[in-house]
Order: structure tokens, then sequence, then C-alpha cells
């Protein structure tokens, strides 16, 4: 069939087989149909950003990968798991971790029960202290209401409690979304630090500026599919390319 | 003997003692509604029939199986909340997409099928259950030679378990890992599935653990009023307003105001009778005025 051929796209020759693989995923909330066919793939160890306008879809097809989306089709699979069919729980237990985009600290947790409070579903994750190192306000403020910390406190918990489950794969919604200059620095340095331990990342993106310090490739996304892949390195030569698709 | 506002202090006492007594249930029933109102978003109305429930397991396990009291203790909650769970998984677990009301109903028909069923069985009239031997007698409570009050042996024990049953409760759910996972599921249960929890079996044990205290406080209750198949519908109606003063979902709340609204209601048994089925009732309207959503309760 030449059109399947055409929609999965092979892994680039002369690396291993991609750690997430998606395949003409859609999705859907209530009769709104919001993913039409979405294809990318995902190698170990790279960071992927999904640029888009707001409404393309990319934090749906960050909830379709995790599971919470209720009515879903295609394919996504990661480390050679079909996931289509899993609920969240067990997908998560192959070594996935999410942040979402609100964040999803819970206030009824302190900071440090917040950070305690995704089971481990792999060997290998972070100590607590390896945590604290990375973001020592966390360390700081371990007794106070999750949602008591700033914004940039809430991002930094939202990121760090998934790195003790020994997930591989973080999927990272608009981690720098309202947060200072300052902060959204510290948070590029970390998956920075992050990428160099060999975690392997999805990151959503609104800021390209952004995402060009810490990917390795990123996939635009236009009305609930990718519309185009460019590697980091042509990011500034297909500039006016990427202000026309993201309209900025 | 000494007078409180013209009141003889043995009937003071006796009947903040009985207050308490009413208080130490309202607040067991009140914690299981609050527990499973937090995670389930239901209101469970088969509540006081569970209680109920528990009472009569523990009477049909002395009188078909000659187990006692002390083991019924252990025994009535845990078959108590094996039946929550299979209405749970069966039944329940069905309505959670839904709106609260249809919980509701779905619960309110239940509790009314389970009396139902115990009162063509068993008919209306109570069936005696005695104070277990160990319990039996009481205490004069004084002051010098100053008598205060008589303390039944089991009416002491009622307050001392409940107490430590709530205390426990409340204990697990605020102080434990366990009870983080279920502070968290109440709040966003969505996200603590896909952290990989297994949230519909947590679910479906809060339910279980749930209606499992509502047995608890059956058997409790049993040597004190006669095991009857009303002894549910009469209390829950209150239990209910003491839920609503506390605060939906509120441990803490529902817990302090089950044993203050049961003093509160001693009280006024002593000073002014003829207010004191209604008392609660009055404070429950004046706390939804001031604080709709409950003493204890977060505001949505």
């Amino acid at each position: 069939m030449p059109e399947a051929a055409t929609m999965s796209r092979p892994a680039p020759s002369g690396t291993a087989a991609p750690l997430l693989a998606i395949d003409g995923l859609e999705a859907w909330y209530g009769e709104s149909h919001v993913l039409h066919g979405m294809s990318f793939h995902v190698n170990p160890g790279e960071v992927v950003t999904l640029l888009g306008r707001n409404g393309a879809g990319k934090t749906t097809t960050m909830k379709s990968i995790i599971g919470i989306m209720g009515r879903r089709r295609g394919s996504v699979r990661y480390d050679g798991v079909e996931t289509i069919a899993m609920a969240s729980r067990n997908i998560a237990r192959l070594g996935i971790g999410y942040v979402p985009e609100e964040r999803g600290i819970f206030s009824s947790l302190s900071v440090s029960e917040n950070l305690t409070l995704p089971p481990q579903v792999k060997p290998g994750g972070l100590s607590v202290e390896q945590i604290h190192e990375l973001f020592p306000n966390l360390k700081e403020r371990a007794g106070s209401q999750g949602t008591k910390l700033s914004g940039g406190e809430q991002q930094m918990l939202a990121i760090g409690r998934i790195l003790r489950t020994g997930a591989k794969l973080l999927l990272l919604d608009e981690p720098t979304e309202g947060l200072a200059p300052v902060i959204v620095q510290q948070i590029g340095r970390t998956i920075g630090r992050l990428k160099s331990q060999g975690f392997t990342i999805v990151l959503v993106e609104q800021n390209f500026r952004f995402a060009q310090t810490v990917a390795d490739r990123h996939y635009v996304v236009e009305q609930g599919r990718v519309v185009d892949m460019i590697p980091n390195s042509d990011l500034d030569a297909n500039i006016d390319k990427l202000h026309g698709y993201l309209g900025v | 003997m000494f007078t409180v506002f013209g009141v003889p202090s043995p009937a003071l006492f006796g009947q903040l003692l009985l207050g308490l007594i009413n208080g130490s249930f309202y607040a067991i029933l009140s914690l299981g509604l609050a527990v499973i109102f937090g995670l389930l978003n239901i209101i469970n109305f088969t509540h006081g029939a569970l209680y109920m429930m528990g009472a009569f397991v523990a009477w049909m396990l002395l009188n078909y199986a000659g187990i006692g009291y002390w083991w019924a203790l252990g025994l009535a909650p845990i078959i108590v909340g094996v039946f929550g769970v299979v209405l749970e998984k069966v039944l329940i677990a069905r309505l959670y997409k839904l709106d609260h009301l249809y919980g509701l109903l779905l619960t309110f028909g239940l509790a009314l099928i389970i009396q139902g069923i115990f009162r063509n069985q068993y008919g209306v009239s109570g069936l005696p259950y005695a104070i277990p031997p160990e319990l039996a007698g009481g205490q004069r409570i004084a002051i010098g030679s100053t008598p205060i009050m008589f303390l039944p042996n089991y009416r002491g024990w009622v307050i001392v378990a409940s107490a430590v049953v709530c205390f426990a409760t409340w204990f697990v759910i605020e102080k434990t890992k366990l009870g983080s996972y279920l502070r968290a599921a109440t709040e966003n249960p969505t996200l603590v599935q896909a952290f990989g929890v297994n949230v519909p079996l947590m679910i479906t044990l809060t339910y279980g653990f749930g209606v499992a205290l509502a047995g608890f406080a059956g058997v409790l209750a049993a040597p004190i009023y006669s095991v009857n198949p009303n002894m549910g519908g009469d209390i829950i109606i209150v239990v209910f307003a003491v839920v609503v003063i506390g605060g939906m979902g509120s441990i803490l709340g529902a817990i302090l105001t089950g044993f203050g609204l049961g003093l509160v209601e001693g009280l006024t048994k002593v000073f002014y009778p003829e207010a004191s089925a209604t008392v609660i009732f009055v404070i429950m309207v004046l706390v939804l005025l001031v604080k709709p959503a409950g003493l204890f309760g977060r505001s949505a």
C-alpha cells in the first residue's frame, strides 16, 4: 500500500529502532475530532519538540501517548509495544513519565509527598537526593503544601517527581509556560542534563527560541497532524517558514 | 450533687454522655461517607442500611453460629465490606461518568431493598443483643463525695473504640503513603492513573473500607439500640446533616462535627428538650447560610 508507506517515516539510517513510534494517530474530545493522523517518531536519547499554534493538537498528542484521551485510534508503539488499547496506568508502567501542561501538583499533598507519589515503574530512577541536587528549592520547601510553591518550583516538582520512577521517556507539556526567563534557563539546563544522562524527551513548546536551545529535531503540528520536520541544525535556515507555521 | 443552671449534675452529665455516644456513631458514619464521597463522588445513601446490616450480621453470627461480640466486631465489618465491594463492582462503578444524582438514586434504591429484605425476614420489633459480659456494669464517677454521674462500661467502650477508629482512619489518610495516593486520587484521578497507579482498584477498596466502617458502627450499636431494620434509616438523615455541616469530603471535619453535634444534641436535651430533634438541622441551615462549603470544607 503506497499510502501506508508514506505515512510511516522510516527511522533515519544508522540509528537504532525508534523508542516511540506514532503512526496515523487520531483522537477525539467527545464529538470533536482533534488528531487527524499524527505520525512521528523519537529515537532513544533524543530531545524532540512538537511546535505549533494553540489548538494544533500538541497537548492532545501527549495525552494520547500516555493514554488519558478517551477515544483514540491508530498506532502508538513504545519500545516495540503497541499501547493504543492499553489503560494509562499500564502505559506508564512501560516507563513513560508525564508532566501535564497544568503541572498537576496536588494541593492536599506536601512537596515531599508530591515528589514521592508516582510509583517506581522501572529500575534506575533518580534518588530523592539526586532530584534535590537538580532542584535545590524542592529540598528547602519539602514540608510546604504542594500548591504553595511558585510556578517555577511547581514545574520543577512536576519534572522531579517523574525522574524518580525510572521512566526513560519523558513527556513535558509546555514546561516553560508562564515562567520567568531565569527559570526558563534553569529548566533548559535541566533538560540538557537529563539528555546527557540518556533520557528521551518529547517537549511541547510554543517558544521555538527556547526549543532551539535544547532539541535535536522539531516536528511542526498543524490541525492535528505533523506537517513538517526540521532538524535543529536547519532551524535558522528555515526561520521564515517556521514563522509562517506559527503565525508569529 | 450540684446543679448547673438549675439542672442536677447527674442529669446534665448523663445527657452529655448520651450525646457523646450518639456523636460517636455520627462520627464513624459521616467519616465513611466523607471518604466515599471524596474519592467516588457518590453520596452513599446505602450507608444507613449497611450500618443496620453490620448490627444484623453480629446478631446472626451470635444466634446462628455462636460467634460472640468480640469476633463479630472484626468479622461483621469484613462481611459488610465485601458486600460493599460487590455492590461497587457490579452497580456503582457504572455511574462514575454520570451526574451525582444517579449515584444518589441508585444507592437510595439499594438502601430500600436491603432494609426491605431485613424487615421481611425479621420484622420491625427489634432483636435483643446482650452487652458482652466483660463490659457489663458501670462506674460511679464522683469528685470527693460529690457524685457526678454513672458511666456504664459499655458506653465508655463505644466512645473509646469510635475515637480510636476515627483517629486511625484520619492518620492513615493524612499521614501515610497509602493515604497520599487516596488524597491525590481524590483531587485528580486521571493523573494518578497516568503515573501507573491502579485507581479503579483503589476506588473499589475505598468503598469497601467506607462501608466496613458503617458495619463496625452497627456492631457497636447492637447492644445499645435494639437490632432493628429501621435503625439505619433513622440515623442516616442526621448523619447526612452532619456531613453537610462538616463539609463534604473533609475527613477531620466529619470526625469533629460528628462528636461535636452529638454533644450539642445532648445539651439541647437538657436545656430545651423540645428542640433536641431539630437542633442539628437548624445548625445545618445556619452553616449553609454562612459557609456553604461546610465548616471544614474546601470551597470548589
